[in-house]
């Protein structure tokens, strides 16, 4: 294990030098939990996480991270994650579909505990026939649980926002866990040219002090005054403390939106902001898009691009500004549900302008055609309808 | 108190309630006390809502008393009778999901060895016997393969109480419960053999009607799985009103059984942790 210097997040992610490196989204989320100063990480395997998790206790074996193990299902690494971040540890883990779901009852305890643990999910199908083919659907499924949810397009973001997930998620007015999700294989299994800050250099170590909850070390007085706990009483007391309290894991992610902007540079990115036909999309499926956009302006289709990068919290009102004076916005994505497509139809208004689509799953990919397939029906119906009108 | 961390700070004493001013001047914290100085001083556990009669009231309020060191011990609890208690229990204690307890312990204590080098953090799960025995087994016994350095303590009621007297993997073959409306089909499952053959260094299976003995198990339990590993106890306390028995008639319950045979007291010690007490006590006379 070589030296590191600790340094403040900023300098990490927009100041330090970056070389550029030539690996995979595996590879690079364990370059960025290199940088993060992580006290403990627990993993079960699960395809396609499992290779970043090699890597991960490789640098427990190095010295990068100081307490790691193999657990024996996703809900006790979830669970051992959560009392290892209930004794003041800075923790990270990973996990994939099937995973994702039989964790499931943890995440909101997570949040409900108000913990900044960071976990990667590289996200597969989930159903019978049983697939482990890419796709997102478990996102849809963990919208509401309470933690601040960012999907990486590829193997830089999900370096960059593994790191930024750290740096907002301690912040103490937040103190939320993240979720970096990723479309797995895609961008896990693929190499990428990524640039990397300096390997000598690392984040502070976390301070449970600056959580707002009391750390479980009994090194702050135990409380004993709750003498009507929050649990299974039905009275008026009862049902307020703990309504209350998920009224303030709401605003704690409401407080995160200013963190995201600094840390992730906005909730989403704009290309070619004026084009009356946008593609709204997250993921994989943006990179596809990009794509799609290339060929629909070498056919002098204008249209434009919108890169959703946080999905908790949603940046509503960020989108319905971009996307006031477009007539057409499609939402490509990899899931059969369209979570995506819900989320946009619900944040705007005119949402008759939203085709939810193309959805592509069973480990099928998005060829940018059909997006541009998409499109172009869309603007037929368009044109058809205003026609007979 | 032997924690400044406990004192009020000055000027607020007025506001704090008096059972919590009470603990800061006479609670057990850093006293050594053990069982015999009940009575003595301000106790970690204040008023509960449990049920009269309850045996797991009887088994927390000792196992509490028991505990070697209660400035430095956090307790993981599960859902169950016992979660109602740990909010009214003046240690850090966590109560997050059903039958996570010893998975939740795993990651507290091993953050705790990394956070404080230097200092002995005892780490003490109790749980009822559906989370110990059933919904939460395979991390109890992962925890035991593991050979994790925590203390896992059962509150063996026979029963899922809490949600109103269901059958359960300790309860005995052919107790009529619901969700045995014909009687349990299969006997009460064995956890202390389980325990032994896991991995734990130390097993004891007793209960409220020994306190002695129950405070020499949860002693010589924190202490071993400090050092050596993991350590079980399973105590017997049963439930008056799940089994309808009156509220007096907890202890001479407990006491009939054995006589009868069917409950007994147990212990097992490992060689290597028999040879850890050893020390102590060599230690102790020096």
């Amino acid at each position: 294990m070589g030296k590191q210097q600790i340094t403040d997040p900023h300098h990490l992610l927009f100041e330090a030098p970056r070389v550029q490196s030539f690996i995979t989204g595996s590879e690079a989320v364990a370059e960025a939990v290199k940088r993060a100063n992580v006290d403990m990480a627990i993993a079960y395997p699960i395809t396609p996480q499992s290779e970043s998790m090699h890597l991960v206790g490789e640098l427990f074996e190095q010295g990068y991270i100081r307490d790691f193990y193999r657990a024996e299902n996703e809900f006790a690494v979830m669970a051992a994650i959560h009392g290892a971040s209930l004794g003041g540890g800075r923790v990270f883990t990973a996990t994939s579909g099937p995973g994702t779901l039989r964790a499931m009852e943890m995440f909101p305890v997570w949040a409900g505990a108000r913990q900044p643990i960071v976990c990667a999910f590289m996200c597969r199908g989930v159903s019978l026939p049983p697939s482990i083919q890419p796709e997102n659907i478990e996102m849809g499924m963990l919208l509401d649980t309470g933690m601040l949810m960012l999907h990486a397009e590829d193997g830089q973001d999900f370096h960059d926002m593994v790191l930024a997930g750290y740096a907002v998620a301690e912040q103490p007015e937040v103190h939320l866990p993240v979720g970096v999700f990723v479309d797995g294989f895609f961008a896990t299994h693929t190499k990428d040219r990524i640039l990397l800050p300096p390997a000598d250099l690392k984040l502070p170590p976390y301070d449970p002090r600056t959580a707002p909850v009391p750390t479980f070390d009994m090194e702050t007085p135990p409380m004993r005054i709750t003498r009507d706990p929050l649990l299974n009483k039905s009275n008026f007391i009862s049902g307020a403390a703990n309504a209350s309290w998920h009224q303030e894991v709401l605003a704690a992610a409401e407080r995160s939106r200013r963190h995201l902007r600094t840390y992730l540079g906005g909730l989403l990115e704009v290309e070619s902001p004026k084009a009356k036909t946008l593609i709204v999309a997250s993921g994989t499926a943006v990179s596809q898009s990009r794509e799609a956009l290339r060929l629909l302006q070498a056919e002098g289709i204008d249209a434009g691009l919108i890169k959703i990068k946080s999905i908790r919290p949603f940046p509503e009102e960020e989108l319905a500004e971009a996307t006031d004076h477009a007539d057409l916005i499609v939402v490509p994505e990899f899931n059969a549900g369209g979570w995506l497509g819900r989320e946009v139809k619900a944040a705007l208004d005119r949402n008759r302008r939203v085709v939810s689509g193309p959805r592509l799953f069973g480990g099928m990919s998005m060829p940018p055609g059909l997006i541009v397939e998409t499109i172009k029906g869309a603007m037929a119906t368009k044109n058809r309808s205003a026609g007979g009108a | 108190m032997n924690k400044p961390i406990f004192q009020i700070s000055p000027g607020f004493e007025e506001i704090m309630p008096p059972e919590y001013r009470e603990l800061v001047a006479n609670g057990p914290y850093g006293k050594g006390f053990g069982v015999s100085d009940l009575g003595s001083y301000k106790e970690l556990i204040e008023e509960h809502p449990l049920c009269a009669g309850c045996g797991l009231a009887l088994s927390i309020r000792l196992a509490l008393a028991s505990l070697p060191n209660p400035g430095d011990t956090v307790i993981v609890g599960s859902t169950g009778c016992s979660s109602l208690v740990f909010p009214q229990v003046a240690l850090h204690n966590i109560h997050s999901l059903f039958g996570n307890q010893n998975a939740v312990a795993s990651g507290l204590k091993r953050a705790l060895k990394l956070r404080f080098p230097d200092k002995v953090k005892d780490v003490v799960v109790i749980a009822g016997d559906g989370a110990t025995a059933d919904i939460g087994l395979d991390m109890v016994m992962q925890s035991w393969f593991r050979r994790e350095n925590i203390t896992t303590i059962m509150l063996d009621n026979e029963a899922y109480a809490n949600t109103g007297g269901q059958e359960s993997g300790m309860s005995r073959q052919g107790a009529v419960l619901n969700m045995a409306p014909t009687g349990k089909k299969f006997p009460k499952a064995t956890l202390p053999e389980v325990a032994q053959a896991a991995g734990c260094a130390y097993v004891a299976a007793t209960s409220p009607a020994h306190p002695r003995m129950l405070e020499k198990a949860v002693r010589k339990a924190v202490l071993i799985a400090r050092e050596v590993g993991p350590t079980y106890i399973q105590l017997f306390s049963p439930c008056p009103t799940n089994y309808k028995f009156k509220p007096q008639e907890t202890i001479p319950l407990i006491k009939q059984r054995e006589k009868e045979g069917i409950f007994r007291n147990q212990e097992y010690i490992s060689d290597e942790a028999q040879r850890f007490l050893d020390s102590l006590e060599e230690a102790r006379k020096k």
